[in-house]
């Protein structure tokens, strides 16, 4: 689905969250919708090759 | 292995493939550093930053070699034994308190979408270099970014605020610390009351000050847009900045508009001040650092010098009430007159230690505006350079925040180690007056950051009395009554410490301007 800036403000934050776990912890506490992304790095291959891996993916 | 020093050694231990957040790290190795028998403990992803950081401190250059910036690594160096000890149970010192991580987690983003269809925005905090390709798959599923990483390329910068642009979307970063969404702050962010003034921000602690100040005088924030410190140069041309402008002046709730950054690029702000002056709501415009007489003052937009001033402007826009309300208690003159009483004559200057880049940067401002000049880490035109370990010849602004402070190293929101060593040294500073400290509140800053530094105040102030001089200290306190370090209480512990304590980092560095300016005076008189 697509939402837009507008959106956003008008319904407030509904978040994914990838990186630091205390981003998602700080939105839970203020009672914000949010899901952790366990994130990791991706395997160590060229950057220019992972970016056509995504434009084919 | 590692460099056997008598009983001390210094080694590394390394896990491939094992991938952990900064702040967790940060977290090991500060527990690791308290451990008996350990002088000094890093845990960082193994980045090329990282391994010549570790190697600058001397660990093992056989032992880092072949590590990626996908593995962990975690140096220590003291007593063989404590050392051995670590590394023989290593796991145990990894483990998450998973009891504090109670929110949806899922594996990917394409997953955490179909748990929840309805998510409209992604806050990526990943390493820079992976961080505009997730940022661009998440605005590819239609979302805004909050965008905290920092060390993106310019030209992704301007990739994903062009996809984020004909999509109607925002991407608030790349190194955005800070925004309020609706009443939620994303990032670093203080607990602020809902009202009619609109935020947007290229500074993450001059977001956080503005937000606080007009908390306090009893008004509120709608919205507050970070959109990242490169925003509006004009490499990136403000599309972010313009972005946030066009949808607060849609936005219902939003009265007035203030646009808080460093000084743009000329091409940006001529965008920018199109865009402000042709606004259908009031706006005012405070870029911190540009000279006082390089914008026209006029109603179009009002024109701030400080934080405080574009406070004030915004709430008389709404109709509120001033900044009247939000003003130390005290008689700040008086106590320039007791405080300079005690100093002996070679007591000259002010030795800023800056958490927030931004109260760096208003201080030298504020000091150029009165025809004083500072050295700097990060020196506005017109100051003079200053590189750690300098020693301070005038008065010096040191934004700690700066990356040559945090690289490897918590920033000093999170953790005060650094901050506090730097503070004691200005206790032996013969000719220090006044020490102008930040602390800033609010999510994502340390549980306690006013009692983390009152022992080092403390120390600083008995250093100074021991030469038999006078260290006066000045502190301002970024947050409100609602945050979760509660402001009072914080503003309490630097009293206690001996601290002036005043209502923002204008006053404070007013506050310390006079005490050195009477300084100086009274040097004259003799």
């Amino acid at each position: 689905m697509t939402t837009t800036l507008q959106a956003l403000l008008d319904t407030g934050p509904i978040a994914i969250n990838l990186g630091l776990r205390g981003f998602a912890e700080s939105l839970k506490n203020q009672g914000a919708p949010v899901v952790h992304v366990t994130w990791e790095p991706p395997a160590e291959i060229d950057a220019d090759l992972a970016s056509l891996l995504d434009t084919l993916i | 292995m590692g460099n056997g020093r008598g009983s001390v050694i210094s080694d590394v231990a390394i896990r491939r493939n094992r991938y952990y957040d900064s702040v967790f790290l940060m977290s090991v190795a500060g527990r690791l550093a308290k451990l008996p028998g350990i002088e000094d403990a890093a845990a960082v992803m193994a980045t090329a930053n990282n391994r010549k950081m570790l190697l600058d401190l001397g660990f093992d250059p056989a032992g880092l070699r072949e590590a990626t910036a996908n593995d962990l690594v975690l140096a220590l160096r003291g007593e063989r034994e404590a050392v051995r000890s670590v590394f023989d149970d290593l796991d145990s010192h990894l483990v998450r308190n998973e009891d504090a991580v109670s929110s949806i987690s899922a594996p990917s983003l394409r997953e955490a979408l179909e748990e929840q269809p309805a998510s409209n925005v992604a806050l990526v905090s990943v390493p820079g270099r992976y961080a505009a390709r997730e940022a661009h798959a998440a605005l590819d599923a239609g979302l805004n970014v909050f965008l905290f990483s920092d060390h993106v390329a310019v030209e992704d910068e301007l990739a994903l605020k062009r996809k984020a642009a004909q999509a109607g979307l925002i991407v608030m970063g790349p190194d955005c610390g800070s925004a309020i969404v609706a009443g939620i702050g994303l990032g670093f962010a203080n607990v602020v009351r809902r009202g009619p003034i609109g935020v947007v921000a290229s500074s993450g602690t001059g977001l956080q000050e503005f937000t606080c100040l007009v908390h306090r005088a009893g008004s509120g924030i709608s919205h507050a847009l970070g959109t990242g410190s490169r925003d509006l140069t004009d490499a990136v041309g403000g599309l972010s900045t313009l972005a946030a402008l066009r949808a607060l002046e849609l936005d219902r709730e939003t009265r007035a508009i203030v646009v808080l950054s460093k000084p743009p690029g000329a091409g940006a702000l001529g965008s920018l001040l199109a865009a402000l002056a042709s606004c259908a709501k009031p706006t005012v415009v405070c870029l911190l650092g540009l000279a006082a007489d390089a914008l026209p003052r006029g109603p179009r937009p009002l024109v701030a010098r400080t934080l405080d001033e574009a406070a004030a402007m915004a709430l008389r826009a709404v109709g509120a009430s001033d900044l009247s309300e939000v003003q130390s208690a005290v008689d700040v003159r008086r106590w320039v007159g007791a405080e300079a009483e005690r100093m002996t004559s070679e007591q000259l200057y002010i030795r800023g230690l800056f958490a927030g880049g931004t109260f760096c940067y208003q201080a030298q401002q504020i000091l150029r505006d009165l025809g004083m000049t500072a050295s700097s880490n990060a020196p506005l035109p017109g100051m003079h350079g200053w590189v750690e370990g300098e020693t301070c010849c005038e008065h010096t602004l040191v934004d700690m925040g700066a990356d040559e402070f945090t690289e490897g190293k918590p920033h000093p929101m999170i953790d005060a180690t650094q901050r506090s060593a730097h503070v004691l040294a200005v206790g032996e500073d013969a000719t220090a007056a006044v020490l102008l400290l930040d602390v800033i509140l609010g999510y994502g800053a340390a549980q306690d950051p006013a009692g983390d530094l009152a022992d080092a105040i403390r120390g600083a102030r008995a250093g100074a009395e021991r030469r038999g001089g006078h260290l006066a200290v000045i502190a301002s306190v970024c947050g409100t009554d609602g945050d979760p370090q509660g402001l009072e209480g914080q503003e309490a512990t630097l009293r206690d410490a001996g601290a002036l304590v005043c209502a923002s980092n204008a006053q404070a560095t007013s506050a310390a301007c006079e005490l050195v300016g009477r300084l100086a005076g009274n040097r004259e008189a003799k």
